[in-house]
């Protein structure tokens, strides 16, 4: 069997990079909890072992790309990375259930708790043995306008499902101008989405210490905001790759990735906005309102 | 791709993947391990790491049974140095959250998965490797730091004393307020590292599975390993982000002020144990479907016959996963869940027991008139049914709400647990390790020391387990240091059963270091006729890179 494979899998050389990246997570891990407890140099740590995660997968992903030039993406090759981002995307999907779950769990089964001057405290009960009943969010809440800004950042979101669709079919017409316009859109009104986020959040009437409303808001939008920022950033590596003519007609999946990734983020939102801003807050004071 | 001619000078180039047309030509020590992107290499650091994870966790569930010989408490002062009780006490909640950890994420999992999964699973199929190999390092070197971090939390404060004190599933609140030092926090990042690499070795297995099995190996086709591999991935792939966030909130509740476990915030202590059992209840069987692989593959050898009811089989595995995500809340019937819901996850557990038993009479069925022949992986694989069906039937027991709020968190639940595990998924490991042994390392175990392992190890985990039955119908609580004299009886049993225990797993350390370097070679098929699957048709050890052209199967 000693000569050349006659299949068309990717039988890779060694890599440094999963060893560098596991180091620098181990890093990064000690670094926070040094940090979370105030111990000296926790901070410094930490960003030590994020610019080394930060560091794999550029250079990781960088080596995918030669890879891809070098032509061994084969069409088998190819079907892998698809399935292995869809089984990715399947992961993500599951980790958002767990924050809306907490969240249906605040909402459908409220908690006797009140909050006075911003100060979460148990409702007393008029009975000794059950407690009073509650309401959600919490007497003393007052929640965002949902069709205010949320309402605009849906409709951001939605625009910019269609703007990276047409980067895709330009890329499929070979259109490189066309291509390069709508991700340019798409990665403005991604980082219009975050900024208005930004400004709501710093305006926000309700905190996130101390109460379940405020946890359940800020860790699920958070993390969804996280993965939004997360998706722009792959959508500018595909606009950067898109100038250097990277992407061809035929062969262009790390665009359609980030493309697939971006839809997700999309449609996480729409849940988001149905459940949390509109429903969750259904019937509860409006801030400002 | 380009190409060179076979066996010249490589060098390392721009495109490194010049230099692979050796089938047997094998990077230097430090690229070879270090940055191995090699299905078989990979699956022997997971190998190696689960031996070492073992020992840990073995000596650990040592030093609980010395401290539990007893009634009253003899060495926890001793060990922790210390002669303040609640500190002492403190290093028991600790072993038993080490033991718990250490033997689910870093013994079973990485044996079963990592190791016989990477090992086996692309051999099986006729492929030449994973479909990401570069990606299966990084599953496996995220462990390191994982395990690091998890044994690294025994040496900082916890609760009253060191190390992270809250049983392996970190319940809220003795997991938050109760623990206010670092120690918890490394080990729930320790959990989300392992999860990572957990979720990124499910992505690359059900990938692999899918796509790059040899031409005419139709999905029927694939041997009852790769479909249960196959079912555990997709279990790992759903379950364990769901861990993640549950453990993200612990880690928000610990650090920044969120209440999500806080009842005095509105939050609600009882979604943890709702999180963690959804991820929970599926890795029970994470743990436990690979074995029924390796059991299907070993049992069929040593019968020579195919394995009864092939289909049954298989699916009965997809039934077991699908039913195991929506059975998780029977870990928590006496949380004062309502009479209907306990009513749903008794029925729903129970329905568990239908697939399983198809396993298990057609594993019966497959020996059934067959040509048995009782080398040891036949022995531990007939032991695992034997134990596992123990383990099933006290599972059918605890299944029910009613008797359940009556033996919760008592020895029953323990000696149920043990035997499904280390009785069921040891078992199945060993059962694996001595079959394909020859296959890995290219020469033969020791026979007589391997049967001699076997049965001392059998007789010990039964002397071990078995009387934590009558213990846990007594009443005696589980993650407790000390009992009343009442339970002294049956407690100084097990604790002899342990030892019993420890010498089989000296002399199988023994066999190990014997045949590594002085068992017999073998060749490519050393179980003869009865073993079927494509790694039978390589050498032992394997090429570098197998099928380089790849097999047709008929």
């Amino acid at each position: 069997m000693a000569g050349a494979k006659t299949h068309d899998y990717h039988i890779l050389p060694p890599s440094i990079w999963p060893l560098v990246g596991s180091m620098s997570a181990l890093t990064m891990a000690s670094g926070g909890i040094m940090w979370m407890h105030s111990a000296p140099f926790g901070g410094w740590v930490f960003l030590l072992g994020l610019a080394g995660v930060l560091f794999t997968m550029f250079s990781w992903w960088s080596d995918v790309i030669r890879e891809a030039h070098a032509g061994d993406h084969t069409p088998v090759v190819s079907l892998h990375l698809r399935y292995g981002m869809i089984l990715f995307i399947a992961s993500e999907v599951m980790f958002f259930v767990g924050w809306f779950w907490a969240f249906f769990d605040f909402a459908l089964f409220p908690a006797p708790v009140e909050v006075i001057n911003g100060a979460t405290s148990i409702i007393a009960s008029a009975k000794t043995v059950s407690l009073a009943p509650g309401v959600f969010p919490a007497k003393g809440i007052e929640v965002l306008d949902p069709f205010a800004f949320p309402l605009l950042n849906t409709l951001i979101l939605l625009c910019s499902g269609t703007t990276v669709t047409w980067a895709h079919h330009a890329l499929l017409k070979g259109d490189r101008k066309g291509l390069i316009s709508g991700l340019w859109i798409t990665i403005l009104l991604g980082l219009l989405f975050s900024s208005i986020q930004a400004w709501e959040y710093a305006h926000a009437p309700f905190p996130f210490k101390g109460v379940n409303y405020g946890a359940a808001f800020y860790m699920a939008t958070g993390f969804h905001g996280f993965h939004v920022i997360i998706g722009t950033i792959f959508l500018s590596v595909c606009l950067i790759r898109a100038y250097k003519g990277d992407f061809t007609a035929k062969q262009h999946f790390g665009f359609e990735a980030a493309a697939w990734y971006w839809h997700f983020v999309d449609v996480v939102w729409l849940f988001l906005f149905a459940s949390i801003y509109v429903w969750g807050g259904w019937g509860a004071p409006v801030h400002g309102g | 791709m380009t190409d060179t001619t076979a066996n010249a000078l490589h060098f390392q180039g721009d495109h490194a993947h010049e230099h692979h047309h050796d089938a047997d030509h094998k990077p230097a020590f430090f690229q070879r391990w270090f940055m191995s992107t090699n299905h078989k290499d990979i699956g022997t650091l997971y190998l190696i790491f689960a031996i070492f994870a073992g020992i840990i966790g073995g000596a650990i569930s040592g030093l609980m049974r010395l401290e539990l010989a007893e009634p009253g408490i003899q060495y926890l002062p001793l060990w922790a140095g210390t002669t303040n009780l609640d500190t002492a006490l403190h290093m028991w909640n600790v072993l038993i959250t080490a033991h718990g950890l250490i033997m689910v994420f870093f013994m079973v999992m990485p044996a079963i998965i990592g190791g016989f999964g990477n090992w086996f699973v692309p051999i099986m199929i006729g492929a030449p490797d994973m479909a990401f190999p570069r990606m299966n390092n990084v599953s496996f070197w995220l462990m390191i730091p994982a395990f690091t971090l998890l044994l690294g939390s025994t040496f900082v404060s916890g609760g009253t004393g060191n190390g992270a004190g809250t049983g392996w599933t970190v319940y809220a609140p003795l997991s938050t307020s109760g623990s206010p030092g670092p120690a918890v926090d490394m080990a729930i990042l320790s959990l989300h590292l392992a999860g990572a690499s957990s979720i990124l070795g499910a992505i690359n297995f059900i990938t692999t599975i899918f796509n790059m099995r040899a031409p005419g190996m139709t999905l029927h086709k694939m041997p009852l390993f790769v479909w249960s591999v196959l079912v555990t991935a997709f279990l790992l792939l759903l379950a364990l982000p769901v861990l993640a966030a549950a453990i993200t909130m612990l880690l928000t509740d610990r650090n920044f002020g969120t209440t999500f476990y806080d009842a005095s915030g509105g939050g609600d202590p009882e979604l943890y144990q709702h999180l963690f059992w959804f991820f929970g209840h599926p890795e029970v069987y994470i743990m436990i479907l690979p074995g029924f692989g390796i059991v299907s593959q070993v049992i069929s050898t040593f019968s020579k016959k195919p394995v009864f009811g092939y289909l049954g089989m298989a699916y009965a595995m997809v039934a077991i996963g699908v039913v195991g995500f929506v059975v998780w809340a029977h870990h928590m019937y006496t949380t004062g869940m309502s009479v209907n819901t306990k009513m749903y996850f008794t029925a729903a557990t129970m329905v568990i027991a239908v697939p399983t038993g198809i396993k298990i009479f057609s594993w019966i069925a497959t020996m059934w008139g067959g040509s048995l022949s009782f080398k040891t992986p036949m022995l531990w694989a007939m032991g695992f049914i034997f134990m596992f069906t123990v383990g099933g039937v006290t599972g059918v027991v605890l299944s029910n709400g009613g008797i359940d709020d009556v033996v919760q968190d008592t020895y029953y639940v323990v000696a149920h647990l043990h035997y499904v595990l280390s009785l069921g998924a040891v078992f199945s490991l060993f059962a694996g390790f001595y079959y394909w042994f020859g296959k890995m390392t290219g020469r033969q175990y020791n026979e007589l020391l391997g049967q001699l392992h076997f049965w001392i190890f059998f007789v010990g985990v039964n002397v071990m387990f078995f009387p934590m039955h009558f213990l846990g119908l007594e009443g005696m609580p589980r993650r407790i240091p000390d009992y009343p004299d009442a339970f002294a009886y049956w407690n100084h049993i097990a604790t002899n059963g342990y030892f019993m225990m420890a010498v089989g797993m000296v002399i199988f350390f023994i066999n190990v270091f014997w045949s590594m370097f002085a068992g017999p070679k073998v060749e490519g098929n050393y179980w003869g006729e009865g073993a079927t699957t494509l790694e039978w048709t390589l050498s032992s050890p394997p090429p570098y890179h197998q099928f380089e052209t790849l097999p047709r199967i008929d």
